[in-house]
């Protein structure tokens, strides 16, 4: 026999599908790249004398990212 | 003399939650027009209130909790997940403009909720199917939009000014569709969604920079420059994939 999962299992599953759909999707390389990009950026911003490096670098790294991500689509809308 | 000063942050603020609450807004609206078209419009109304009125409970509940969480934590926060979110949009919208992927089609939207909705029974009286998908229509367009007023709206202090901003811009594009009575179609929904996703990203880096204790080179105004800086870069990636032979698909997407 096929039990359903109570209610607020049900909720808490679908509230984490949506987390996890919102941010990571059919894009994950953006979500991992965000991260590596806020790791990035506290350290230089950490060091005193990278902080204005950091201004700059976080904006090329955002481009980046999605120049990235256009890339990947492209491909795959290639094959 | 009451003199006002608009900074540059609250123009992107206002820019922002409007534009994306008025695309929203369309997504959610056609299907309630295809629900009300088809099974009758009590039950459209009835799911598209409960849902507004969950989607306000929510607003209610978080806004002020979020006010609480130190700031710097809460615009890293802010910043980071307005940079996937906002990279995502600009990424749709870029494939969009350059043909590697189909636009959004309101109308096809609208035929397959139809059609769907027809195929269901219809009952006398409460009709739970138009209900149902009229409030998941509507609740799910309606979360980003929460998320979005939530998030510019907390960590610039402002969230007043964006709830106010969110519900004008659904009044006017509510008003906008019951006048012109069909699906919105003719909206350039596309090159909203690609504003949208540059305003999001740039906020995006700039609270994610500010979190991060980031000394932005002429304060607030950089907010400016990051919106003309991904602007043009927006630009080079569609003349970029433009060069690729366009490749139609058929994408309805909800």
């Amino acid at each position: 026999m096929n039990k359903q999962p109570s209610f607020p299992v049900r909720v808490l599953k679908g509230f984490g599908m949506f987390w996890w759909d919102f941010l990571v999707g059919d894009t994950p390389e953006i979500f991992v790249a965000v991260l590596v990009i806020i790791g990035v950026v506290a350290l230089l911003s950490e060091s005193g004398h990278f902080n204005a490096a950091a201004a700059i670098v976080l904006p090329v790294l955002g481009v980046g990212t999605l120049g990235a991500s256009l890339w990947r689509a492209k491909r795959a809308a290639g094959k | 003399m009451l003199s006002v000063t608009v900074s540059s942050g609250v123009v992107v603020l206002v820019g922002a939650v409007f534009l994306a609450s008025a695309v929203e807004m369309i997504e959610a609206l056609t299907i309630v027009f295809a629900v009300g078209h088809t099974r009758g419009w009590r039950s459209a109304f009835e799911g598209t209130i409960v849902a507004l009125l969950c989607l306000g409970a929510l607003v209610a509940a978080f806004g002020p909790a979020l006010v609480h969480v130190p700031l710097d934590l809460l615009r890293l926060i802010v910043g980071g997940v307005l940079l996937i979110f906002g990279l995502q949009w600009l990424r749709k919208a870029v494939l969009r403009s350059s043909g590697l992927k189909a636009k959004h089609d309101e109308d096809e939207i609208y035929r397959d909720a139809v059609a769907e909705l027809s195929a269901q029974p219809t009952n006398a009286g409460r009709d739970r199917v138009s209900f149902v998908m009229a409030f998941k229509g509507v609740f799910l367009e309606g979360l980003e939009v929460v998320i979005t007023v939530l998030t510019l709206g907390t960590s610039a202090h402002r969230l007043g000014l964006a709830v106010i901003v969110a519900a004008v811009a659904i009044v006017l594009v509510g008003i906008l569709g019951v006048v012109v009575a069909k699906q919105l179609s003719s909206v350039p929904e596309n090159a909203m969604k690609m504003a949208v996703g540059v305003l999001l990203v740039s906020y995006g880096t700039f609270w994610t920079g500010e979190g991060l204790k980031v000394h932005w080179p002429g304060g607030d105004t950089m907010l400016v420059g990051l919106v003309a800086i991904y602007l043009a870069i927006t630009w080079l990636y569609v003349a970029w994939l433009r060069s690729s032979a366009p490749k139609q698909t058929t994408e309805v997407s909800v």
